[in-house]
């Protein structure tokens, strides 16, 4: 079972390597995203520090939806996808494998930079910490359950901005916890609490989420 | 061992037999069986049923429906070990949905699909090893070299050491030289032949399920997959396929889906 997660996330990686700047647009999209942030509010650092957690959150979200629409995509178009269907290993483990893939390629480079936004936004040192831990747990449920939306949109025309309305709604418990977990921080709370929820958060999707996909593939191939 | 030459006129006729009889005559003379051509000795020579077997892959009373219409129902086929079945009706008759269904891939409206004694669905991974579904689709990756592709395939199938595998299989068909080449540079007849790959990446016995495989192949290679349907078939392994090409596949039967059509 392993092997097979491992040689579909290795395959997926290899194919982002490949089209390097397609695998990027997430990443440049946040950057972008969240620098018009003091532009258009104002270079006040106190409210800039206010509101940085939650800019950076936002965006990471848009940024995740904008690469997971593709997860399934070109699979779908070029028969790949049914011979995954078809494949004796279970579904559910090919699903896995794609959802790995896509956080290491779209999710740890958000990790990676949201400590340079956060310089950007004038925040502490340890807030910039806690964001970047509840980032880290917070990247892969977004990637889980985008996976879910890809799959139920698969095919359908407007799939990509289904996936936003689909999967965006879900992604507020994510929101609330991992910002809520910077906050604390900032009024010298713990953030023990927030990120134990989050933390919870993730194995609750990684346990439901990839059966979801996998029988949301299912449905959209028949 | 006698050859059957499937036709453009869509005909299967027992080459140097029968001269006197007319198409239509010797259709006339086939009692309509679920299986119409396999009731044709001369066809079914060197196909060597296992009396009383329920056969590998079965399907019973399979009807299907697309949007609102009923394309079939009622449908039976049996692919047993050691026949090669060719598939025949006309465009958007519900070949291949058939082989959707057969595969695994769609539900049907109706009926059931078994693998042995036990449904498809219920017959697990072991199964699904067995079937090997080749749809209109390629199934290769654009930006990862032909190699890469087909060794996926490989892995997806449970294959070991697909990447030795894969590259052999490329080198039985005439790609040894193009497998390290990305797949958005070859031509669609070497993507069909890279998608055909994987049919040689072992040697056991399977159920194919071959959807227009001759499409976009040049003389060499159609004879060449002729070869390896023809094989598989030796092996007593199962093969379903259309094709509207002329092509000569040895012990091959009809069936045709005219008679359980609805729409």
């Amino acid at each position: 079972m392993t092997g097979a997660l491992l040689s579909v996330a290795r395959r997926d990686l290899l194919l982002a390597r490949r089209r390097r700047v397609e695998a990027l647009l997430p990443l440049g999209f946040f950057i972008i995203a969240a620098g018009l942030f003091p532009i258009g509010v104002g270079p006040e650092p106190q409210t800039l520090r206010v509101i940085a957690p939650g800019v950076v959150w936002v965006c990471a979200l848009l940024a995740a939806m904008l690469s997971v629409t593709q997860m399934f995509a070109s699979d779908h178009q070029d028969g790949s996808l049914e011979q995954m269907l078809l494949a004796p290993q279970s579904l559910i483990t090919v699903v896995l494998g794609k959802v790995v893939a896509h956080w290491l390629s779209s999710g740890v480079p958000l990790v990676l930079m949201a400590p340079v936004i956060g310089v950007l936004f004038d925040m502490r040192a340890g807030s910039i910490g806690t964001l970047v831990i509840t980032l880290l747990l917070g990247t892969p449920i977004l990637s889980l359950m985008g996976s879910v939306g890809a799959a139920l949109t698969l095919g359908l025309r407007s799939g990509a901005a289904l996936v936003f309305l689909l999967v965006l709604p879900l992604t507020i418990p994510a929101l609330i916890f991992g910002t809520g977990a910077v906050g604390a921080v900032d009024s010298g709370l713990s953030a023990q609490a927030h990120l134990s929820l989050l933390g919870a958060l993730l194995i609750a999707t990684l346990l439901g989420a990839p059966l979801a996909t996998a029988a949301a593939l299912r449905i959209s191939m028949d | 061992m006698s050859r059957v030459a499937i036709g453009r006129s869509g005909s299967i006729r027992p080459v140097a037999q029968r001269p006197g009889l007319t198409l239509a005559a010797w259709r006339a003379a086939q009692p309509r069986t679920p299986l119409s051509a396999s009731s044709d000795p001369s066809a079914s020579v060197d196909v060597a049923t296992i009396p009383g077997s329920s056969g590998p892959l079965a399907a019973q009373g399979l009807g299907c429906r697309r949007g609102r219409r009923l394309l079939f129902s009622g449908l039976d086929m049996r692919l047993e070990p050691g026949s090669i079945t060719w598939l025949r009706g006309t465009n958007g008759s519900g070949k291949t949905s058939l082989m959707r269904i057969l595969a695994g891939l769609s539900h049907a409206a109706e009926g059931e699909i078994t693998w042995g004694a036990q449904p498809l669905r219920r017959a697990g991974p072991e199964a699904m090893q067995q079937i090997i579904y080749v749809g209109h689709a390629n199934a290769l990756k654009e930006d990862l070299t032909l190699a890469e592709s087909v060794a996926f395939l490989g892995v997806l199938g449970g294959l070991d050491e697909p990447l030795g595998r894969a590259r052999r299989a490329l080198d039985h068909l005439g790609l040894a030289s193009r497998a390290d080449a990305p797949v958005r540079t070859l031509s669609q007849g070497q993507r069909r032949r890279g998608a055909l790959a994987r049919l040689a990446l072992d040697d056991a016995p399977r159920t194919w399920i071959l959807d227009e495989p001759y499409d976009a192949l040049d003389a060499a290679s159609c004879a060449l997959l002729t070869r390896m349907i023809e094989g598989n078939a030796a092996r007593r392994g199962a093969v379903l396929l259309t094709s509207h090409q002329v092509v000569s596949l040895a012990g091959a039967r009809e069936f045709d889906l005219e008679p359980w059509r609805r729409a």
